[in-house]
């Protein structure tokens, strides 16, 4: 059964129910009771997302400082609610302007009432997608597309596009300058054992996209990944370019894409619903042919947020942008010498900015002193760490830290101290660790206006971590 | 952007109540909305705010959306608590569903739909039958989803209006998202009857494949979860939806994926062709890895499949073991969940990396994942042979670490080791010997002394270590206790001579000793002459000085063999044990079949078949096997039973407290006939059993008269109609029995006999019917008794009966043994018993059930009947409108079942709670309840 929930509650840190909603017959009121008593008061919390109690099963996720709890009492569909909650916290973030906390809950709890009984029936997911929700649901609330006050903007197809049965084009827009932003989000994860072999890497990207496009535009975006390339060799008779071409091990699209199609043919083409559409007056949707390496092309519906069109993931030909060579000596009980030479491997002309390397010490450390080249560093005893930041860090140097410590000599660490990998944070931009590559973005439209592309690369780490 | 509403939770001074109610009827618009929030937050943060409902249902009647839609949110809280008021808003109700604006007809559907009151029920219908065919989609599919809600409420009702009819044609609407829903609402249904309602035809399925392209991620989930259900007619027709199905892989829901891969490899057990297997197992690892990207908690579910996926198709991620090296900041759940898939991945390609990563583990904080990856070190050397030394030296390396958990940790797995590999790996029990002192856990100094045992002959010093474990022998928990006992037995059938001789003076006891137990004088004398002490005090603590029966048992059966034959008790004791195998994919092939075909839901997740935890009554009779399914997916390495007399010295291994492992013991012995099939079996029972039972009629005996159940109907029965029923008088379970012949001849020679059933309910005599004339009947009541043929699995209701005649062949029905029969006379509890007995019992043998059709209107008749039936009143208290009501009851053998039922009187809808030690019983229970609750 696609059940996903019979029940949702929010609580806070203490377990205050903050809002709730009970979708279905099948569970108490009072459940909530039990999951207080059972998971968030024993130190179950946090061993299992997925607890039965009683009769009941509960799913809980914890955002920010609210728990969310799903309860069901039948075989739900326990990966529909986890993604359910997901999708509605960015739902109620859209709302309120970033934010989802304890305070944010409080502040909005009739507009959270309204879009809890517009995304879920019966327990039944519904449409959760802000820009279509927004389009009904509006923050003064008073705002009904149909009611009969003239001063209200009609919007007579919100129905049909809650239930996706209009197309998202319409004619008529103009803009002075026609732009695309095209962003490449890629995370690189990492885990590198202390003898500097890649024990696991991968990098999942993603590409957002923002459009200012007048008209009926077909947009056109060729990569340099392995399938399109030699796709576009075998149209055009002619050996791929030498240069970089990128395996992407899975591709995952976002709603809008036809899958079907772009699984069988490569070619992912929409025709656009001929229909009358009215003029939305906040809305701006956009017919968009993506083309990825010459054969993949598919149209989406691009409101006018930056939003994610495209997910992919990459393990093989990694560019790793950082290395980090850390040596830990332990002298004695009492002493520990730490060094790390850290070196960045792009370009030299580029720079990573944030960049934050936590070396973890022993919890009985007592005294510590630095020698950097670059950056500041300092002992953070909350988490045990020392920290290194470097604000601004150029590509192909080698800035490095010793640290002297001193540790509290103990007489009951009978224990050896277990080392945790360093962690480091970064964001390089113009730097794509998977090599990926914008090698066009083209628009056309049959007016023949000029566009400008603006495209932008960054990479962040994920989980960067090295063994030590 | 963010809002103010916060303000509506300050609470203002004393008469909150009578201040709200005078905005709500104020003549100002915004002051009666600002009313409206406040009542709303107030009913957030649990005040009872139910006697405003008169008031708030009059803001009810309003152009504003928002407003109406915070009186439709407290409508649906209230309306059950104030039904009489609640029809106050069907008029409203009613105009909405026709209002202009659909947002506010579905609204006013949606909302109806939620109201569990009888009375708005009834108006529900017209609107819904309006909704169903309104010319927007987006009232179309919440009328769907509405029709589901009805069916919960009153499935009469959907069917008699032709609701379904109308539901199955949505399936060919021309939007996708109702025909998603109506998909939703008829999956459901189906699953809640009994009656082939939504039956998947290969029309729908394609009509519903085309539907998918266009739906909305979870209108996807709901599509493909309903037709997972599909059995496709051969390998051409799998091929050709699994190609329909595979670019959902693609999704960026999970759900979808999940739902995708569900259906994807349903339909690959029907394929042939190895390339197409091979290529669509390719097809399903890269969207399986990347739903390890998401949200932990979305990866712990994804793990929990993967595990099973990986039980049934191993290819699929075989190559993908990196993914599943645990991150250091991954919660504890997924660094478990890695462990276990990577164990199951490990191979002899991949064993080199795995271990390395092991051993990493074994150093971390988190003590539990430390053990889990020592105990998986072990796991692996079990299952890849070739690895096994690999993995031993990485044992030792760690026990190096002296860190007190790993070292017993691992000598738990170690002696795994040796049990599957015997005579190989013997060389490192000097260095295991070194860590003794350091073992606290019960089950690595078990394991630990059973080395010592297995492996005496080539320790010098065995006898001295066993001895240092003897001084605390009476301390010991009872698996040390009787791991202790074989060890000691095997160090003196191995070494019969050496014996340490301080422990000579224990001899002084002897005397006492013998005279105790004189059953075995003369075992313990020649035990005397033959023995070293050492054995002797144990056999001493483990005979006189302990109730444990186990240990007790065994003790005396080594006793005895020694005494009387010592080269038999040589050939027992020092048998051959068979050899543990790996039991990485140690899933019941059918149970996982099961769960496959649960993919993504949370059946999935526990690795339990639905049955196991959902607790809600099909009409449908429920299975009776479901519960014999093995539900550990962490237990160890299971042993295969021994011999009785070396049952203890097989080593034990994960789960101490069950008496198998739960991994792979074989299946209970087939006691219960599938009720799917009882026809073979019973007539088996019928001729295969002793006379016992069946016995020929001779005395008739007049019986009270009151109409009884048909079970036999005449058009079955070829005339013969017989009725039935289980009472209970005077502390006697009866089986209460009418016969009626409507056939043109005489019948007569009637027997009865009855199948295996979960209480073991028998003839307790036999069936007493006289001759039957044609067209007369005859009455009687058959004396019963229980415990006789007891079936196994999850307790079920169904009691399987034979009756035949001389004249006629046998006929087999089928009854309900409804569990109020056996409600004890003596179940009567003292309050602070029962209290006692409340608090002693764990939450997790509650069990809660709403009875949502029942009305309690007279408390006093209702107690009496109650009491009639043995359920014992004990205390009565108000909760807000509530009463709460406290019973007891009692069943044979002496289960009591502490009930705790809440309603309000004169309303429909009971709550009932209870707690027993056996809340297997629970969905037996609460069909009697109900059915008590009812008369």
């Amino acid at each position: 059964m696609p059940v996903a929930a019979s029940a949702i509650y929010f609580l806070n840190l203490r377990g205050d129910v903050l809002i709730n909603r009970l979708y279905r017959d099948d569970v108490g009121g009072n459940m909530v009771d039990a999951f207080r008593t059972h998971i968030m008061q024993t130190k179950e919390l946090g061993t299992c997302p997925v607890r039965q109690i009683g009769g009941c099963s509960f799913f809980y996720m914890r955002i920010s400082n609210v728990y969310i709890v799903i309860v069901v009492s039948s075989n739900a569909n326990v990966a529909c609610a986890f993604k359910f909650v997901v999708e509605a916290v960015a739902l109620f973030k859209s709302y309120f302007g970033g934010a989802f906390d304890e305070d944010a809950i409080r502040n909005n709890f009739v507009l959270i009432y309204e879009l809890l009984d517009e995304i879920m029936d019966f327990g039944y997911p519904q449409n959760l997608s802000p820009e279509i929700l927004k389009l009904y649901i509006t923050q003064e609330g008073v705002r009904s597309p149909f009611s009969s006050k003239p001063t209200d903007k009609p919007v007579p197809n919100a129905t049909l596009q809650v239930t996706g049965a209009v197309g998202w084009r319409r004619e008529g827009l103009v803009y002075k300058k026609n732009e695309v932003f095209l962003d490449i989000v890629e995370s690189v994860n990492l885990l590198m054992s202390s003898k500097g072999s890649v024990l696991r890497c991968d990098v999942t990207g993603k590409i957002l996209m923002k459009c200012f496009l007048s008209g009926m535009p077909d947009l056109k975006l060729g990569l340099n990944d392995k399938i399109g390339l030699e796709k576009e060799s075998q149209l055009k008779s002619r050996p791929t370019k030498s240069g970089k071409t990128i395996e992407l091990d899975d591709v995952t699209f976002h709603q809008c894409v036809n899958l079907t199609r772009f699984n069988s043919e490569k070619t992912v083409s929409f025709v656009p619903p001929d229909g009358e559409f009215e003029l939305m007056n906040s809305r701006k949707y956009y017919t968009v042919l993506y083309f990825l390496g010459g054969c993949i092309s598919f149209n989406f519906l691009v409101p006018d947020c930056l939003s994610e069109r495209f997910r992919y993931r990459i393990t093989e030909g990694v560019n790793l942008p950082f290395r980090v060579l850390p040596t830990i000596k332990e002298l004695g009980r009492t002493r520990m010498e730490v060094n790390v030479k850290v070196k960045s491997v792009f370009g030299a002309k580029m720079f990573a900015l944030g960049v934050v390397i936590k070396i973890p010490v022993p919890k009985q450390t007592a005294k510590t002193s630095f020698q950097v080249t670059s950056g500041r560093a300092k002992y953070n005893p909350a988490i045990d760490c020392l920290v290194w930041k470097i604000r601004k860090f150029p590509g192909q140097t080698e800035p490095t830290m010793s640290a002297e410590i001193e540790l509290i000599s103990t007489m009951a660490e009978k224990k050896s101290w277990t080392r945790p990998p360093i962690q480091m944070e970064f964001q390089v931009p113009m730097f794509t660790a998977s090599g990926l590559r914008v090698r066009f973005l083209k628009v056309w439209e049959k007016s023949g206006y000029n566009t400008v592309e603006w495209v932008r690369y960054i990479t962040k780490a994920g989980s960067y971590e090295i063994r030590c | 952007m963010s809002g103010h509403d916060s303000k509506y939770f300050s609470t203002t001074k004393k008469g909150e109540i009578p201040e709200l109610k005078e905005e709500l009827n104020s003549q100002y618009k915004d002051k009666r909305k600002d009313a409206v929030k406040k009542v709303i937050a107030a009913m957030t943060v649990g005040k009872d705010v139910s006697s405003l409902f008169t008031d708030v249902v009059n803001c009810m009647q309003t152009e504003n959306l928002e407003l109406k839609k915070l009186v439709y949110l407290y409508l649906i809280n209230y309306a059950k608590s104030q039904p009489d008021l609640a029809i106050l808003a069907v008029n409203t109700f009613v105009k909405d569903s026709q209002d202009p604006n659909p947002l506010i007809r579905a609204l006013a559907v949606r909302t109806m739909g939620c109201i569990r009151v009888d009375k708005i029920t009834e108006y529900l219908c017209d609107p819904l039958q309006r909704c169903l065919k309104d010319d927007d989609p987006y009232v179309r599919k919440t009328a769907a989803i509405c029709v589901a809600k009805l069916y919960d409420i009153n499935a009469e009702l959907v069917e008699d209006r032709g609701f379904l009819e109308s539901l199955k044609d949505l399936i060919s609407d021309n939007n996708p998202m109702v025909v998603a829903n109506a998909v939703a609402a008829l999956a459901e249904i189906q699953e809640n009857s009994s009656g082939p309602i939504f039956e998947i035809s290969s029309h729908t399925l394609s009509k519903l494949l085309t539907a998918l392209n266009e739906c909305t991620e979870w209108g996807q989930v709901f599509i493909l979860d309903a037709l997972s259900r599909y059995k496709a007619a051969d390998a051409r027709e799998a091929e050709n939806i699994v190609e329909r199905v595979t670019p959902r892989l693609q999704h960026a829901n999970c759900a979808v994926v999940l739902s995708a891969v569900k259906m994807i490899l349903q339909q690959m057990e029907l394929i042939t062709s190895t390339d197409v297997v091979r290529n669509l197992c390719k097809k399903m690892a890269p969207p399986l890895v990347t739903l390890l990207s998401a949200e932990p908690e979305i990866q712990y579910v994804a793990l929990r499949n993967i595990n099973l996926i990986v039980q049934r198709r191993p290819t699929i991620l075989a190559h993908e073991i990196k993914v599943f090296f645990c991150k250091y900041n991954d919660p504890i759940y997924v660094k478990m969940e890695k462990l276990e898939i990577m164990i199951k991945l490990a191979s002899d390609r991949n064993i080199d990396q795995v271990l390395l990563e092991f051993k990493e583990y074994a150093t971390e904080v988190d003590v539990d994942f430390v053990r889990k990856a020592v105990r998986a070190i072990g796991r692996c050397a079990i299952k890849l042979e070739r690895a096994a030394e690999r993995c031993i030296s990485v044992l030792l390396e760690l026990i190096k670490i002296k860190v007190n958990y790993v070292v017993q940790e691992a000598i738990i797995v170690i002696k795994d080791i040796f049990r599957r590999y015997p005579n190989t790996y013997e060389s490192i029990i000097a260095t295991l010997c070194e860590s003794l002192d350091t073992l606290d856990e019960p089950e690595a100094k078990a394991s630990m002394i059973w080395i010592i045992g297995e492996y005496a002959e080539r320790i010098d010093n065995a006898d001295e270590l066993l001895e240092s474990f003897l001084e605390s022998f009476p301390e010991e928990p009872a698996q040390v206790q009787l791991q202790l006992l074989t060890a000691t037995v095997k160090l003196f059938l191995k070494k019969p001579t050496e014996g340490p001789q301080q422990m000579i003076q224990t001899r002084d006891q002897l005397p006492i000793f013998i005279c105790t137990c004189t059953v075995f004088k003369h075992s313990s004398q020649s035990v005397v002459t033959n023995t070293n002490s050492c054995l002797q005090v144990v056999l001493n603590n483990a005979t006189v000085e302990t109730d444990n029966p186990d240990l007790r048992d065994r003790a005396y059966i080594y006793w005895r063999l020694l005494s009387t034959d010592p080269e038999a008790a040589k050939d027992v004791v020092l048998a051959e044990k068979p050899v543990i195998t790996d039991d990485s994919n140690q899933l019941d092939s059918s149970l996982l079949d099961e769960l496959l075909a649960n993919i993504a839901t949370l059946s999935s997740v526990y690795h339990k078949p639905p049955e196991a935890f959902v607790t809600r009554v099909k009409t449908t009779a429920p299975k009776t096997e479901d519960d014999d399914y093995p539900n550990g997916i962490d237990t160890g390495y299971s042993d295969t039973p021994t011999h009785v007399a070396d049952g203890g010295t097989s080593p034990q291994t994960s789960s101490s407290s069950a008496p198998y492992p739960a991994g792979r013991q074989p299946a209970p012995p087939p006691a219960a006939p599938a009720p799917a099939a009882p026809v073979p079996d019973l007539l088996g029972d019928l001729i295969g059993l002793d006379n016992s039972a069946i016995v020929p009629v001779d005395r008739p005996e007049p019986a009270p008269a009151a109409p009884l159940p048909v079970v036999l109907p005449a058009s079955t029965g070829q005339g013969l109609q017989i009725s039935a029923q289980l009472t209970r008088q005077d502390g006697q379970v009866l089986y209460s029995m009418l016969f009626e012949n409507n056939t043109q001849i005489p019948l007569d020679g009637f027997m009865i006999q009855f199948n295996k059933n979960s209480f073991g309910l028998a003839a307790a005599g036999p069936l007493q019917v006289p001759q039957l004339q044609p067209g007369t009947s005859a009455r009687t009541l058959l004396p019963m008794v229980l415990f006789q043929n007891v079936s196994g699995g999850a307790p079920s209701s169904l009691l399987q009966v034979a009756v035949k005649n001389n004249q006629q062949p046998v006929w087999y029905f089928n009854d309900k043994v409804s569990l109020h029969v056996f409600f004890t006379e003596d179940g009567r509890m003292e309050r602070g018993s029962f209290l006692e007995t409340w608090r002693s019992l764990p939450d997790s043998n509650e069990v809660l059930k709403d009875l949502p059709g029942i009305v309690v209107s007279n408390v006093e008749a209702t107690l009496d009947r109650l009491a009639a039936s043995n359920m014992f009143f004990i205390a009565k208290r108000k909760h807000a409108n509530q009463d709460v009501f406290y019973f007891s009851a009692k069943i044979p053998r002496g289960i009591p079942f502490l009930i705790e039922l809440t309603t309000v009187i004169g309303n429909p809808g009971v709550k009932c709670a209870i707690k027993t030690p056996n809340p297997e019983m629970a969905p037996l229970f609460f069909e009697a309840i109900e059915s008590l609750l009812k008369a």
